[in-house]
């Protein structure tokens, strides 16, 4: 019956031409193939948060003297309101994470070389993006974490030099966080990010199927030695109904995280209270945020966060950058890289620990 | 094989869509915020008397007074937290636990309460009393 | 030559008419200061004699214009002592204890007086001191007592609104105890001096001194200040009922007020203490240490029982409160929201309380209403709390049936790969 259905729609929109490019295109299979779900997974996660983002948007009000008091009545009052949001926070968590993990497979993989520079570019641009997300989400619920982490989030944006202020006035929809600061990020939240996101993740995947997928230089090596060893399974339909099962497990597990760990609520944000000790932002800030701790106040003449904060941008900066500094030469050029790599997944792990860990 | 697939999609399906359809429908219980709430319907409460109400997380004291008009005000006495009353025989508002009076303006006149009592505003809306928070400028 | 020695003369002259301008300027000045040469001198002298400016300027009447003269008479302008000190200036000395009530009261009293300086002081403070013990013993003989002095002060008299004055409410226990704690000084009037020792452990001084309520009871609150004496023993109810209202209508009406006062027993008191005020708990419907009916009531009577009963009544419901936050904690840490049944947790708290207050009446039926109440609502918001765990229960049994369907799903994809690749 599916079938009669296709034949209907391909009779009239040639849907076999549109797929055929599709059709031939191959995944190398290798011992590190498996690495090469997570940015489906990725695109699975943005899609669950699009759809139960969309649910949440029935029933939540922004404005900060009803936004907790709708997350509150979403979670329990509405009709498996808990499972929407719950999946909505975790998937938010979860797809912070498997961005991580896909940029860092691709850093070990070394996916980003020439002629991917571009889908690099725009996958470092979808992190960004994805942690604005993060960031904006997290003050959605109007509790009082997520007001302090705001604030001090919005603090150390406002202390780059010179454009600073204008920024962190930006961000903030004044010179505090107030409720004009919530309508803000929830239009940044629902709008702006969600429309800056989807045209990259065109880009990226328009990338991605035109170039084929990217095989490691070792991989390569041992291939080019022994030609017979060279695997290939068909994109269309054998490795999607792979990709498939992947997105499977993750939403098995997204629905465990929501049944065994459902995101609290806490209490009500109060812009006159005191904030309370041992604030800390969320997880997958945690390593910029410990860096920041650990830099002196004053280097030198420089006041020690504008050097953090300046810092991190650079870091930032050179990261979206960094296929342009690889050189083709085989061999030892290639080895800084990958200690560089090597340095920043300790690192960017460690912090995140660290920060965990400190009071 | 074709059980697996087919029963599989089916199954995730139904178990995916069902939550789904359930968020759909409104609960019966339409939650106006914590800005606003229904103290009361007409007729709830005589001339000269007064009634605890719920107001987000804390009590609310709604009176009706002699001329029929309304006045609600924070139930939480702001000596110790204890829940106040409306004292018909004085016409004001009297805490039990130490005997602090508030006038009907909330301004504590007696006693060890150090603070006003909180004024809220007041509309009829249809059959109901609807007390909400002061706009603030 | 002459030239010059006219320049030099204009000079001197010039010279001359500054200075004798500057003088009689410094004279119109020092004319117009007050010299008060009591506290020139008396800034330097030793011990008891000394009052220095520093010290004066702290006091309100200081403050207000008034001198040393206005008490102690002289003349403050002259540097001799004979001058200044002269009875002729009208020098009263150091005056009589005995006669400082009266010369506070010469001012204090006036109240066409006083009204010139803050309309609002009450002037009847002298007609009070009358009455009170204190002046009713300094009348008899016994310059003993606290005068006025005593206890507000002397050339540093702060206002009673000033948190550094010696009346001022967080204060007043500290300065009543400079005689009152004081064994050796106390030793002839035979009455306790461990009054501010038990009252530094009751629950009064815990508002007042360690939560900074000054609406707290300290000694002048149930004693009174210009006329303290202690209340009547039948009419100690009356001071306490000025708060606790509550509690005091319902013992009026009971049998134990009639039975108290006919024994000549201080009401209030006789359970609760007058000084060391202890936070009542439970226990003192108990028959342990901390129980306070088994020492007038025998064993089994019919008090006994109905003590019993309310005690009963009361452990009842603090249980079921007590049961009731557990079960919430419980559904809270599974992650279940009881934010709503937390809420109604406070009211059956309040109906305990009120409860509490009930055993005033001494009706074992009026304590039961009010714990029935409680009752209700704590078993309502425990069933809550059950009702968050069986939900809970409900939702792993979904994300089973979840599981379940995914993983049909996984093995069916698992298959159908299978079948395409071979």
């Amino acid at each position: 019956m599916l079938a009669s259905l296709i034949r209907w729609l391909d009779e009239r929109l040639d849907l076999e031409g549109l797929i055929a490019p599709f059709k031939h295109k191959t995944v190398p299979t290798h011992r590190f193939s498996y690495w090469y779900f997570f940015g489906g997974v990725t695109l699975f996660l943005f899609i669950i948060q699009v759809l139960t983002g969309i649910l949440l948007l029935l029933y939540y009000r922004p404005g900060a003297n009803e936004a907790y008091e709708s997350v509150q009545y979403i979670m329990t009052r509405v009709q498996f309101g808990w499972l929407i949001r719950s999946i909505h926070a975790w998937a938010a968590n979860l797809m912070i994470f498997t961005a991580f993990v896909h940029m860092f497979s691709v850093l070990f993989l070394k996916a980003y070389r020439k002629p991917r520079e571009l889908t690099w570019v725009s996958g470092m641009l979808l992190l960004f993006l994805v942690m604005g997300f993060g960031f904006s989400g997290y003050l959605l619920p109007w509790n009082t974490l997520a007001f302090f982490a705001t604030k001090v989030g919005t603090e150390m944006a406002g202390q780059v030099p010179i454009v600073g202020k204008g920024i962190m006035i930006f961000l903030r929809g004044g010179p505090e966080v107030t409720g004009a600061t919530l309508t803000r990020f929830f239009g940044f939240h629902v709008a702006v990010l969600p429309g800056l996101v989807t045209v990259l993740i065109a880009m990226h995947l328009f990338f991605v199927q035109r170039q084929g997928m990217s095989v490691p230089p070792k991989i390569e090596e041992e291939w080019i030695e022994n030609p017979s060893a060279r695997r290939e399974m068909k994109f269309f339909p054998n490795f999607m109904l792979r990709e498939l099962m992947a997105w499977y497990v993750a939403m098995g597990v997204l629905g465990a995280l929501a049944a065994f760990f459902p995101w609290n609520l806490s209490t009500k944000a109060d812009p006159f209270v005191s904030a309370p000790a041992g604030i800390k932002p969320e997880w997958y800030f945690l390593f910029m945020f410990q860096t920041l701790k650990l830099i002196p106040s004053k280097v030198w003449f420089v006041d020690g966060e504008v050097l953090g904060i300046l810092g991190c941008s650079l870091a930032g900066l050179l990261w979206l950058l960094l296929p342009f500094f690889d050189n083709d030469k085989a061999g030892r050029g290639k080895a800084w890289i990958t200690g560089l790599s090597i340095f920043a997944l300790v690192y960017v792990v460690g912090m995140s620990v660290y920060g965990y860990l400190a009071k | 094989m074709e059980v697996f697939l087919g029963g599989g999609v089916l199954a995730c399906l139904a178990s995916f869509l069902y939550p789904v359809m359930r968020y759909f429908v409104p609960p019966a219980v339409v939650d106006l915020g914590g800005d606003e709430v229904v103290a009361a319907k007409l007729g709830d409460i005589k001339p000269n008397t007064g009634k605890i109400f719920r107001f987000g997380s804390r009590p609310g004291l709604l009176i009706m007074n002699s001329d029929g008009t309304y006045r609600a005000l924070s139930a939480t006495c702001t000596h110790l937290g204890c829940t106040v009353q409306y004292r018909p025989d004085l016409r004001e508002i009297w805490c039990a636990c130490h005997n602090g009076i508030y006038d009907l303006n909330g301004r504590n006149v007696s006693g060890p309460p150090p603070r006003p009592l909180t004024v809220f505003d007041v509309h009829e809306r249809g059959d109901e009393i609807v007390v909400s928070r002061k706009r603030e400028a | 030559m002459a030239i010059l020695q006219s320049n030099f003369r204009r000079l001197i002259a010039a010279r001359a008419a500054g200075l004798a301008g500057f003088l009689a300027l410094a004279a119109c000045l020092a004319y117009g200061q007050d010299v008060n040469s009591c506290l020139d001198c008396h800034s330097a002298q030793p011990g008891r004699l000394e009052v220095t400016q520093e010290k004066f300027s702290q006091d309100i009447h200081s403050q207000k214009g008034l001198t040393c003269t206005s008490c102690h008479g002289g003349d403050a302008s002259s540097y001799d002592p004979d001058q200044a000190m002269s009875k002729k200036a009208g020098w009263k000395g150091k005056i009589d204890r005995k006669q400082i009530p009266q010369l506070c009261g010469s001012c204090h009293s006036n109240p066409a007086y006083m009204r010139s300086f803050n309309p609002s002081l009450r002037t009847d403070q002298l007609d009070q001191y009358h009455t009170s013990m204190h002046g009713k013993r300094l009348a008899a003989g016994d310059d003993k007592v606290a005068v006025c002095t005593d206890c507000h002060s002397v050339h540093d008299l702060r206002p009673p609104s000033d948190p550094r004055s010696t009346v001022n409410p967080v204060n007043v226990a500290q300065t009543c105890s400079r005689c009152h704690s004081d064994a050796a000084y106390m030793k002839q009037y035979g009455i306790p001096t461990d009054q501010f020792a038990k009252y530094n452990t009751s629950v009064h001084h815990d508002a007042m001194v360690v939560r900074g309520d000054l609406s707290a009871p300290t000694c002048t609150t149930c004693h009174g200040n210009h006329g303290a004496a202690p209340p009547g023993v039948d009419k100690v109810q009356n001071v306490c009922a000025n708060c606790h209202a509550f509690q005091a209508q319902m013992y009026g009406k009971s049998t134990h007020f009639k039975a108290f006062q006919d024994k000549g027993l201080p009401g209030c008191v006789v359970c609760h203490s007058n000084h060391g005020i202890h936070m009542p708990s439970d226990a003192m419907l108990g028959t342990g240490p901390g129980g306070v009916c088994m020492r007038c009531h025998a064993p089994g009577d019919h008090c006994d029982r109905a003590r019993a009963e309310i005690l009963g009544n009361l452990t009842q419901l603090d249980g079921a409160i007590k049961n009731a936050d557990q079960s919430l904690r419980l559904a809270e840490s599974a992650g279940m929201e009881v934010s709503e049944a937390r809420l109604a947790q406070d009211q059956a708290v309040d109906s305990l309380t009120k409860a509490r207050v009930t055993i005033h009446s001494f009706q074992a039926a009026l304590v039961n209403q009010d714990v029935q109440t409680g009752m209700k609502i704590a078993s309502a918001n425990l069933k809550a709390g059950q009702d968050a765990m069986v939900e809970r229960n409900h939702r792993r049994i979904g994300l089973g049936i979840c599981f379940i369907a995914i993983a049909m799903m996984l093995v069916g994809l698992w298959l159908y790969i299978k079948k395409l690749e071979s």
